[in-house]
């Protein structure tokens, strides 16, 4: 490469003198600094080299970029230089800067380049970017097309969050632009700021639903990257879009669309693929849906003939949603047969993609894969690592899967296949197997047949085919495959006569002298020779063997050769201690899954100071109460919200308190006097800024203190107060019910709004809805949440409701609640990170009681 | 959706990084190294497509490549993305990058990288796919380039002399990167050795 690059550089002064007549030579001197960097970046031999280059390079660009006389074009030419080095992972920071002024000031080319290395360099968090904020307001309502597009281009690539709702009104005026490339690009645009911050694009949903609709099938196609998102997280909430996708797909693949959409004489295929992605995941578990979409999927079958790539990538969706949706039969057989053409195929990428779909459908249809058994274990010697590891994975799948058949007796495949089949398992998939694969095999062996006749069959095929391998050359099987052949010869090699126990000592004992055995190997040979040797004609390697292994370094080696040792000298022991397999009980160990044996322990600990037992969910809460104090205020609220909940016993109460250990989150500097000093009550009411803070009665006074004094003996000193602080909550909490209502209503709808648009953290989740005789459900539903956690209605308008609470001061929490079908769905949104998981969970609890 | 665009010669130069994703320098530079080290070790006639890298992702990404004589380039995507569809999108990328350079190779990739972005970013946006038509992709870029040429005069200057170079007969050279029979078969086309 470097020698070509180095004969074209060489060409190029006498190319570049050609034109140096004409005006404007000092540009071109600036242009052919590229030519000469990357000619000297291919003369290069080492990477020290290249590193002092580009550092000259960049404090060479340094120089001119800061300079006051250099022009925008050659600005342009500069930034083309960093992008490179930027490319070759060199920092060029100082450029940032000047990349966003080329897009502010530069023309439409120069600033085509700076916005690029915008793109190129910053990412959304680099705060230079808030200065890109105006050239793309500006650009977005330039009359030249070309800098709409840029500037749609480069917000769909990176854009502060926080700016969004500055440029989204623009961005949605693009979905109706007459131009059919600006409305494509504001539909992804949207898409991006959906992405990033789907609180934001809410309220455009039903522009989304016309851009589906738009006349121009490239923006219809842009929008179905939407939909896939959407569908994928809530497929039930667009099930009514069924008929309008399958229409869709009915004139694609009708070849409906403008010839300009073709791709090979194919028919829009990428729409199409994303069209049944869509479809798949609106009819999975959903037989009325799925009815909807059999006959296109018929058709699309049927149309996509094998001819080209494309057409492949089709049928493999296809196939897929086909499998996905609810199964009907005759469509089946249809993608059954196609997935054979996929694994037949001489193709390397398809056989790839068959065996892939046949790794998705064997979960429904094991048969399948017996049906292509050749072609699998064909492809465990194919020279592609990936094609052999697909193929494995497989074979871990299917085998999985035959437990069942083997146990309900319908379907025997033979063991032959099945041991053959997981001894090249074991080979390729090697130390890479996951452990439980092992374990479920050496379980499933175990377990056997119900016939005893075949079962012996079974356990007698494994042992010669291993004792075979071990003739072979063992020290190419991997570890794990030794161990579990280890396994199986210490518990089933006497049921093969022929095989006598001193072959099998001999054999272990070679793996023993490998090289490569680990020592975990190592211990599992040794199990198993313990359990194999018997007679007199082992005693001698027996005995050698423990002599060598008594000494080890390796502890559980030192076990295990002691307990061989003395095992093999008395065969009646050994007979006690270990009966062979099959005379062996089920293991029906008696579990008591209480631990109450423990609890003696537990106590003794617990006098002794130990910290009680924390479930696991309790553990996590805690943990994230390092992150920082808003948790903590949270875990006060919680506190709170659980107080208030009539049936909260002292004891309760107490055992929690101590378990939160705030205290030492808490004892942090500064934050705890300025929050212990101004603690307001936690449910009450909006954010303050809105609510002007209420005017203080004497209730509220009164309430004040106790919460201060609540809040200091939470935050400073618990231990000792926790009963007297449980009276004092209980007072506050009363008297305060009659206040909160008051300045809850002070957050108006029209602040509600604003204050949604400014809080960045939310949670969605749907809630049962509450039936009652004299209201509706949405009505009853927020008279439970209101009373029992004195949530703020702010108003109702036909099936939805916005709703407010408010933890501490500047810790409000918004909600809105939409009536669906029967649920509620609610969307918090909340300041504090945490705030609206949790009040979801009481929302949940509070419903459950009722 | 699309995660990274990379493209690197046989030795691992990079030639274009395009990341739909942040990742700081440092990530970036072992991404490209990792993805490189991934796709070199395979043969030509092996499938075109790779469970992620560690850096990118792990299990739920996958690379996507073709191999066209000294470049690679390569897609990382999220499995959401059909392996052959975004195979032909390759192709559809190298088949535009050839109408728009009359013949492309290495050179015009070092050269006009700022070009070569433009067009990719009439292809994909944002990590989506945004439009799959050839024509439309080189009208768009037309569009722009116009204006370029009633802006650039002079700075057009080098386009012209790498043209120029290309079409001197310079033997061991890869006059371009060779997009092969694009209509039957993906494989990877042994073209110039």
């Amino acid at each position: 490469m470097s020698d070509v690059v180095e004969k074209t550089l060489t060409a190029l002064p006498s190319l570049l003198l050609s034109v140096d007549s004409q005006p404007g030579s000092a540009k071109l001197s600036t242009s052919s600094k590229l030519g000469s960097l990357i000619r000297n970046i291919t003369e290069l031999t080492s990477k020290h080299e290249e590193e002092k280059l580009i550092q000259r390079e960049l404090s060479s660009i340094k120089d001119q970029v800061s300079s006051p006389n250099t022009t925008m074009r050659q600005m342009k030419e500069l930034m083309v230089r960093a992008i490179y080095c930027e490319m070759l992972g060199y920092d060029s920071s100082f450029t940032y800067i000047h990349a966003i002024k080329l897009a502010q000031q530069g023309s439409v080319l120069e600033k085509r380049v700076g916005y690029l290395a915008v793109s190129l360099f910053l990412n959304e968090h680099h705060e230079l970017l808030l200065l890109l904020v105006n050239t793309v307001l500006k650009d977005l309502q330039s009359t030249n097309l070309i800098e709409v597009c840029m500037a749609l281009t480069v917000v769909s690539q990176i854009f502060p969050k926080d700016m969004i709702p500055a440029i989204l009104p623009l961005v949605e005026e693009k979905l109706n632009h007459p131009k059919e490339i600006i409305r494509r690009k504001a539909v992804l645009a949207l898409y991006k700021f959906h992405l990033i911050a789907p609180n934001q694009v809410q309220h455009i949903h039903n522009k989304f639903r016309k851009a589906l609709c738009d006349k121009d099938p490239g923006v219809m196609g842009a929008s179905l990257h939407i939909y896939l998102h959407l569908i994928q997280e809530n497929p039930e909430g667009y099930k009514d879009l069924t008929t309008s996708f399958v229409t869709i797909l009915k004139q694609v693949v009708g070849g409906k669309l403008p010839m300009d959409f073709n791709y090979h004489s194919v028919p829009a295929p990428w729409i199409q693929i994303q069209l049944l992605q869509i479809l798949s995941l609106l009819g999975k578990n959903d037989p009325g849906t799925s009815e909807i979409m059999h006959e296109i999927l018929e058709e699309s079958l049927r149309r996509a003939e094998m001819n080209h790539n494309i057409t492949y990538a089709i049928l493999y969706e296809c196939v897929k949603c086909i499998y996905t949706i609810h199964p009907k039969s005759d469509l089946l057989e249809k993608a059954a047969k196609c997935i054979g053409n996929f694994v037949l195929s001489s193709k390397i990428n398809l056989k790839y993609l068959g065996l892939k779909a046949l790794t998705y459908v064997v979960q429904q249809d094991p048969k399948l894969a017996l049906q292509h058994q050749m072609t699998i274990i064909e492809c465990l010697e194919h020279p592609d690592l990936i094609i052999k590891r697909e193929f494995s994975q497989l074979l871990m799948l299917l085998h999985v899967l035959m437990i069942f058949p083997i146990n309900n007796n319908t379907y025997a495949p033979d063991n032959e296949w099945f041991i053959q089949t997981m001894n090249a398992v074991f080979s390729l998939g090697g130390e890479t197997m996951q452990p439980d694969i092992t374990n479920s095999f050496l379980k499933l062996l175990s377990e056997g047949f119900d016939s005893v006749e075949e079962d012996r069959k079974l356990k007698v095929f494994a042992v010669n085919s291993y004792v075979s391998l071990l003739e072979g050359e063992p020290e190419k099987l991997p570890q794990r495959f030794l161990q579990v052949i280890s396994w199986v010869l210490g518990e089933f090699s006497h049921l093969q006569q022929d095989v006598g126990a001193e072959t099998v000592v001999c054999l272990l004992d070679k793996l023993l002298h490998m090289k490569n055995s680990t020592s975990e190997t190592k211990t599992w040979v040794l199990m198993a020779m313990t359990k194999v040797c018997e007679g007199a004609a082992c005693a001698p390697l027996v005995q050698s063997v423990c002599e060598t292994y008594s000494s080890s370094l390796d502890t559980v080696l030192r076990q295990r050769a002691q307990e061989l040792q003395h095992l093999s000298r008395d065969p009646a022991l050994r007979a006690r201690v270990l009966p062979p397999v099959c005379t062996r009980e089920p293991l029906e160990v008696p579990v008591d899954s209480s631990l109450s044996f423990l609890d003696e322990f537990v106590s003794e600990a617990l006098a002794a100071g130990a910290a009680p037992y924390k479930p696991s969910h309790q553990r996590q809460e805690e943990l994230a109460q390092t992150k920082g104090v808003s948790t903590v205020c949270l875990m006060f609220v919680c506190l709170m919200l659980f107080l208030t909940r009539a049936d909260v016993c002292v004891s309760q109460l107490s055992s929690s308190l101590k378990l939160e250990g705030v205290k030492r989150v808490w004892g942090r500097g500064g934050y705890e006097a300025a929050q212990v000093e101004t603690p307001s009550p936690p449910q009450e009411g909006g954010d303050p800024s809105i609510s002007h803070t209420p005017p203080l009665t004497s209730e509220d006074t009164e309430s004040k203190q106790q919460e201060q004094q609540l809040a200091s003996s939470m935050f400073l000193g618990l231990d000792h107060s926790s009963v007297t602080l449980v009276t004092h909550t209980h007072t506050h909490t009363h008297t305060h019910t009659h206040t909160h209502t008051h300045t809850h209503t002070r957050t108006r709808t029209r602040e509600y709004g604003t204050m949604w648009l400014s809080f960045s953290n939310d949670t969605k989740q749907n809630l049962t809805l509450v039936h009652s005789e004299n209201e509706g459900p949405l009505r009853a539903t927020l008279n439970v949440l209101t009373e029992d956690l004195h949530l703020h209605v702010v108003e109702i308008i036909g099936m939805e409701a916005i709703v407010a609470c408010r933890l501490l001061q500047d810790q409000p929490c918004l909600m809105h609640c939409r009536v669906h079908g029967d649920a509620l769905a609610v969307w918090l949104r909340s300041p504090v990170p945490e705030l609206p998981d949790c009040l979801i969970y009481h929302c949940q609890r509070a419903l459950q009681g009722h | 959706m699309i995660r990274a665009i990379l493209i690197f010669n046989n030795h691992g130069k990079p030639r274009l990084s395009k990341f739909y994703e942040h990742y700081t320098e440092d990530t970036e530079q072992q991404i490209i190294r990792e993805t490189f080290h991934l796709v070199s070790k395979r043969d030509e006639n092996v499938c075109n497509f790779l469970e992620g890298g560690m850096l990118i992702g792990g299990s739920d990404y996958k690379l996507i490549y073709r191999h066209y004589a000294t470049l690679y380039f390569v897609f990382c995507v999220d499995s959401s993305e059909s392996e052959l569809g975004i195979l032909d999108l390759i192709q559809v990328f190298v088949e535009t990058l050839d109408k728009c350079f009359e013949n492309v190779c290495e050179l015009d990739l070092i050269f006009h990288v700022d070009k070569v972005h433009n067009i990719l970013a009439e292809m994909v946006m944002g990590g989506m796919v945004l439009e799959t038509n050839m024509n439309e992709i080189i009208m768009q870029v037309d569009a722009q380039n116009k204006m370029e040429k009633s802006e650039a005069g002079i700075a057009g200057a080098p386009a012209r002399a790498v043209s120029a170079v290309k079409n001197m007969n310079l033997p061991e050279m890869p006059r371009n990167i060779n997009i092969g029979d694009i209509s039957i078969k993906v494989p990877n086309l042994p073209s110039f050795k």
